[in-house]
């Protein structure tokens, strides 16, 4: 037993040094804790930001003039001012994504109570603004039209009164929550190619049979693999969550780092044991690039990190109960944002570690297999 | 007659390390000239120099008087040579069958297709290949890639033919057929110069003219007789043209008889075999090694040597027999059982990255020695092999004759009783050689260690106790030496070797003799040629197509991937969760709740009890909003007091969070118009704000994720198909077909890009009629102009491919630097969920430098908003410009020459 995990740990050191000695990868591994993270959380919003306007304003009249200007940054572009002909060119071309006809006479009209209609073009490609931005649109020229007509804010006509509280994130900043998406990304790609081409590289270089002629069994030379790579991966992540996310970027963290630390651990070794089983599917470098990217793509878009998971058709969330990264999804947004403890998580750490063991005990029954097929 | 080459004051460094210093040869012209010299002399870097496939670093090459230095002047001289590179089979295309292989060859020098089939058919007959014009090159013997390397060389009939070791690791009948050939050829063609490096110093006393180097410099020069002077036979000669210092250490090996019998045995098999599918690798085959006893095994290349002793290894399950190591049966499960073997496998397999000692003290540690006898171990065995001077040194730095010794040293590190070395001194020079046997001596006499190992040199199966003879996976023969050659009647052992392999039905010597070549055509080089770069593209489609697995990940995984992403990928929001704390239960307030509950945008959930529970479900995720109502709402209500109803959101996911309260804003105010409206009548409102969305009315993700998962499938499957394609030619060693053939680097990269563009269409053509059938999302505007946009864009997400794979060293690079150079763009900074104008700083640059983006408003532009050609001659232009610039790029950062 002392000497099993005596060769384990002395495989992962050799495993260790050989990334050392690889510059160009670790290069892109620092890339991808930092640089990728800070430009993906600080350039991505979700949230309405920055949408694109554009206003056909056949009016141009002082109250026109004030509904435009009331769309003002951060959630709209300054707007534009185009040709009724240009509409669908803009549109079309995705140039912009709302464009707002005022018609001729609108303020005479208004005031004369002939109820004139404004008219907002929206592109419904854009999904994600779209909505919101409509919306925003609405209660902004409803609230502009009522004090130009009372010349007062009344918001307390309305029979109920709704005090709305965002917890977690009180502004609804896109960033404080794309920086940890992001990092998650970065662990579960980078785990997932690494470990998996480690081993392909060994067995296209025969060490790996060097390794079977030894006393070593595969149990220990994959254990090696996981826990080197993944420390590797573990410190990056380290990196990206307290130097990045908490400190580049600022945001709160109101949960305990060292918690989701742990989650992150655990999670390596079920992305690294998916990584080794990968590898033993594939026979060549080339056919692992493929099916890396056919299993890395699904797990990152429908992890709930992109796009909320309520979202998603039923069958598809009931698929993605196998994927680890949907619990790893789960524990971080609760541990980091809303500061849940184990109490609340460890359902997930639960699932992480039972779907590893699964990849494990497949990898292990394909090893030996895979390393004679690439001989022959 | 001038000399065929001129090498004058040239110098070659690798590094800190010097490969050549100072070489002046002038090599005589249609005659036979052979290269000896020790491991590292620098024969291979000189070849390579000559045939123009290495970059010259200092001093001057002429090859028929035309400078080697400048591209322009190279391309004149390179149609007119062929260059073998070291390796069995190293510059083939192990997919490709023979034919097709000599075939590939014959397009790199724009011949016709009715010269290259008579070409072919020629060839091929005369190396006996013929009955294995359609097997793969990576299912022949190590000899027959050999002949065919040269059948690939000669296609073009060149006049200065370049080979380096052709005969390294290739058995004694094969070398022999392989000079025979040589000879017809040469006899054929009286014009032709040969350039030769060998290992082998009994086939260089057959050549016309000698170029003798050590440690990258010429030594002597001369025909054979010559520099033989008055040794006894050119190894003595060459021995004697080293400096002292190398000479010192080298004395005739002298190995004392090995025991007898009665010492048990070692190694007991019975009935091995192992079958792959149809082939029977290795058939019945019997073995009895006594302990102690140094046992040689013999064979032609693929017999089944390997397989054989991967048995004994235990890293084979046998189909058939069983197998004894030292009375107890071999268990591939049991770790326990190899503490007393030491394996040596064909190719070197420690870590190059790690440094000598490293590797030691590895293995060492794996082996369980206990902790305080590692180090005296590691230190003793460094110094017995010779590896103290190097200990820091990484393993991949070392030359060839020093890493063997490294892995022998590996091999015996915890003391075996059992050796198992699998052709270890291939490609090792002679002096070199001796050594390791002194080493192999030693531990077989004085330890008492049991070796069986296997070998192509004759002179070393001399020096075993017992061989045995194998071919086509049986045994043919087993005794000593001296009786193998009596029963053959034999004056050699080679001779013996060769009449056992003629009886066991080997003979395979070419009898069509070589018609007189006409000489090729089409030998000028011209700086494009479309048939060339034809050539490569119909060659990459062939390995594309011998690979069935990869094509149909590419065709199957993006129409499975696009049901995934097409219907997951959801930016609606819907079903969330909500639950309520009334603190009035009031008819009011459960209207109010109903109300809410009605909406199909939420869900409830049980009721919340108070507020501590609230803080519980809402950390724990559980709810998306919790809505409180305070006591005496309804009370309020009915006298118009404006009560105030408080929403809590969860804010952890800030789109989820945005859309949610704008739904929850929505249903209250129409919660409380419907109040007004009951009580006061209707009143409309000054002004009307029609919303009006266009292109996708009913508003469903599936209209605007299906257009845009297209172009994500269509960057990340084309690119990392590409992305091996020129790496992966690097590690396997054809890239240099590239350096000393007249294709030029724009037309191998667009010739390898065609099949991949090819392939990336049929992809799209699936995702189409997906898109349109399964996923019922019509193309509202023209196809054709879609189409032709994804040509565009295939080029452009193929062509960022090409260029990752000019730039990375391996695979593992490649693979990891198109991930992550094509996931983040394409997800986040192309407008699949956030406009791209919409972004900031660097990810808005980073999304229009990146052709996704461009793509997308086409597709979408195409497939919702019935877009047309003139509608899209923005996204046209953008994605054209794609193609040259990657294109540019790749063909600067790919090398003509290795450097």
């Amino acid at each position: 037993m002392k000497a099993a995990f005596s060769n384990i740990f002395r495989l992962g050191i050799k495993e260790l040094r050989s990334l050392w000695a690889d510059k160009v990868l670790l290069g892109l591994i620092v890339w991808a804790f930092t640089g990728a993270i800070y430009s993906s959380a600080k350039g991505v919003s979700q949230e309405l930001h920055n949408a694109p306007v554009a206003v056909v304003d056949e009016d141009r009249s002082p109250l026109s003039g004030h509904l435009v200007n009331a769309l003002t940054p951060p959630h709209f572009k300054p707007p534009r001012y185009i040709d009724f002909g240009e509409m669908d060119r803009v549109l079309d071309q995705g140039i912009d994504s709302f464009v707002i006809v005022i018609p001729a006479d609108f303020q005479r009209d208004y005031a004369a109570g002939r109820r004139p209609t404004i008219q907002v073009n929206i592109d419904a490609t854009n999904m994600s603004q779209s909505f919101i931005g409509a919306s925003y649109i609405r209660n902004i020229f409803a609230s502009e039209l009522e004090e130009y007509s009372t010349h007062r804010r009344d918001e307390n006509i309305s029979p109920i009164r709704m005090v709305t509280h965002v917890r977690y994130n009180p502004n609804l900043t896109g960033y404080w929550f794309g920086g940890v998406m992001e990092t998650i990304e970065s662990v579960n790609m980078l785990t997932i190619i690494l470990v998996g081409a480690a081993f392909i590289r060994e067995r296209e270089h025969g060490t790996l049979e060097h390794l079977l002629v030894m006393p070593l069994t595969p149990l220990q030379i994959m254990m090696a693999k996981i826990w080197s790579n993944g420390l590797v991966v573990l410190i990056g992540a380290a990196i990206a969550v307290v130097g990045i996310v908490e400190g580049a970027l600022g945001v709160p963290i109101s949960g305990s780092i060292a918690l989701f630390l742990c989650g992150c651990a655990l999670y390596l070794y079920s992305a690294a044991s998916i990584g080794i089983f990968l590898a033993t599917l594939a026979r060549s470098m080339p056919q692992f690039g493929l099916l890396c990217i056919l299993t890395v793509v699904p797990l990152q878009l429908l992890s709930g990190g992109i796009t909320p998971r309520e979202s998603m058709p039923g069958i598809i969330q009931d698929i993605m109960l196998g994927a680890p990264i949907t619990y790893f999804v789960r524990l971080a947004q609760g541990i980091l944002y809303r500061g849940a403890g184990l109490e609340v998580v460890w359902k997930d750490y639960l699932a992480i570690a039972a779907i590893g063991a699964l990849f494990s005990i497949l990898a292990l029954l394909r090893f030996r297999r895979s390393v004679t097929l690439t001989q022959i | 007659m001038p000399p065929i080459a001129r090498v004058d004051s040239v110098s070659l460094r690798y590094g800190d390390v010097k490969a050549l210093e100072d070489v002046f040869v002038e090599i005589p012209a249609e005659i036979m000239v052979g290269l000896i010299g020790p491991d590292g002399a620098g024969k291979s870097s000189l070849l390579a120099l000559i045939s123009g496939a290495r970059r010259l670093q200092a001093g001057r090459i002429e090859v028929f008087g035309v400078d080697m230095k400048g591209a322009t002047h190279r391309a004149q001289a390179q149609p007119r040579i062929a260059y073998m590179p070291q390796g069995l089979g190293r510059n083939l295309y192990p997919s490709l069958s023979a034919a097709e292989n000599v075939d590939s060859f014959g397009k790199l020098f724009g011949l016709r297709a009715a010269e290259r089939k008579t070409r072919i058919d020629e060839l091929l007959a005369a190396t006996g290949l013929a009955d294995f014009r359609d097997r793969p090159a990576a299912k022949l013997s190590g000899g027959m890639k050999q002949k065919l390397g040269l059948c690939c060389a000669l296609i073009h009939d060149p006049d200065l033919l370049i080979l380096d070791e052709p005969t390294t690791g290739v058995d004694p009948l094969s070398r022999l057929q392989f000079w025979a050939l040589i000879d017809t050829l040469r006899a054929r063609r009286p014009g032709m110069s040969v350039v030769v490096a060998t290992a082998y110093m009994e086939e260089a006393e057959r050549f016309d003219w000698l170029v003798a180097m050590d440690a990258g410099r010429i030594v002597g020069t001369g025909r054979p007789e010559k520099l033989k002077g008055k040794s006894a036979n050119l190894e003595e000669a060459f021995i004697n043209l080293l400096p002292e210092a190398k000479r010192k250490g080298h004395r005739t090996l002298v190995i004392p008889p090995g025991p007898k019998d009665g010492t048990g045995w070692a190694i007991e098999a019975e009935g091995l075999t192992m079958r792959f599918g149809e082939f029977t690798a290795v058939d019945h085959v019997d073995l009895s090694i006594r302990a102690g006893e140094i046992f040689g095994f013999l064979g032609s290349n693929g017999c089944g040597k390997t397989t054989t002793m991967k048995m004994l290894t235990g890293l084979l399950q046998p189909t058939e027999g069983r197998a004894r190591l030292f009375g107890r049966e071999v268990d591939a499960m049991n770790p326990e059982s190899r503490r007393q073997v030491g394996y040596m496998s064909q190719s070197f397999s420690l870590y190059g990255e790690l440094t000598v000692f490293q590797n030691l003290d590895l293995h060492a540690r794996l082996f369980n020695l206990p902790r305080d006898r590692i180090k005296g171990r590691v230190s003793a065995l460094m110094a017995r092999f010779g590896l103290e001077a190097c200990a820091d040194l990484s393993a991949s730095a070392l030359p060839l004759g020093m890493r063997q010794r490294l892995s022998l040293a590996v091999a015996v590190v915890h003391e075996p009783r059992l050796l198992i070395l699998d052709e270890p001194t291939s490609g090792v020079d002679p002096v070199a050689r001796d050594s390791f046997w002194q080493q192999l001596a030693t531990l077989s006499r004085e330890q008492r260690v049991t070796i069986f190992i296997s070998t192509h040199f004759m002179n070393e199966a001399e020096r075993c106790d017992r061989i045995s003879l194998m071919h086509a996976g049986k045994v043919l023969a087993s005794d000593t030496p001296a009786a193998l050659r009596a029963a053959q009647g034999a004056n050699s052992l080679e001779e013996a070797f060769i009449s056992y392999l003629k009886k066991g039905g080997a003979d395979r010597l070419p009898q069509a003799a070589m018609p007189a070549a006409p000489r090729a055509a089409g030998k000028s080089a011209s700086s494009f040629s479309i048939s060339r770069l034809l050539g490569i593209a119909y060659r990459e489609s062939l390995e594309l197509r011998r690979d069935p697995v990869r094509l149909s990940f590419a065709l199957i995984g993006s129409v499975l991937l696009m049901f995934v992403l097409g219907y997951g990928i959801s930016m609606d929001v819907e079903h969330l969760r909500f639950a309520v704390l009334d603190r009035d239960h009031s008819p009011e307030s459960r209207a109010y709740v109903r109300h809410i509950a009605g909406s199909r945008y939420f869900v409830e959930r049980r009721p919340i009890t108070d507020a501590k529970s609230l803080e519980v479900r809402m950390s724990a995720g559980e709810l998306a909003i919790a809505i409180e109502i305070p006591p005496g709402f309804g009370r309020d209500l009915r006298i118009g007091r404006h009560p105030e109803i408080g929403v809590w959101i969860d804010g952890a996911l800030p789109y989820r969070g945005e859309m949610a309260l704008g739904y929850i804003r929505g249903i209250n105010s129409q919660y409380v118009g419907d109040m007004i409206i009951e009580r006061k009548g209707n009143i409309p409102p000054p002004v009307e704000i029609s919303l009006r969305y266009r292109y996708n009315q009913d508003f469903r993700s599936i209209y605007a994720m299906v257009p845009a998962v297209i172009p994500l499938l269509l960057v990340f499957i084309p690119s990392i198909l590409m992305a091996l394609g020129v790496v992966r030619e690097k590690e396997l060693g054809s890239i240099v077909n590239l350096y000393v053939t007249p294709v030029t680097r724009l037309e191998f990269l667009l010739g390898k890009q065609l099949p991949y563009v090819a392939v990336s269409m049929m992809g799209y053509v699936a995702l189409v009629l997906q898109a349109v059938f399964a996923f019922g999302v019509p193309v509202k505007g023209s196809l054709a102009a879609l189409t032709f946009g994804t040509l565009l864009y295939v080029m452009a997400t193929t062509g960022l491919g090409l260029l990752i794979s000019t730039f990375t060293r391996t695979q593992t690079a490649a693979i990891f630097g198109t991930a992550i150079a094509t996931m983040l763009p394409a997800v986040q900074f192309s407008g699949l969920t956030t406009p791209v104008s919409s972004l900031d700083g660097a990810a808005y640059w980073a999304g229009q430098f990146f052709p996704a983006s461009h793509y997308l408003v086409l597709s979408r532009g195409v497939f919702t908003k019935a877009l047309d050609f003139s509608d899209l001659t923005a996204q046209f232009a953008a994605l054209a410009a794609f193609i040259p610039v990657l294109t540019a790029l790749s063909v600067s950062l790919l090398r003509k020459q290795e450097t």
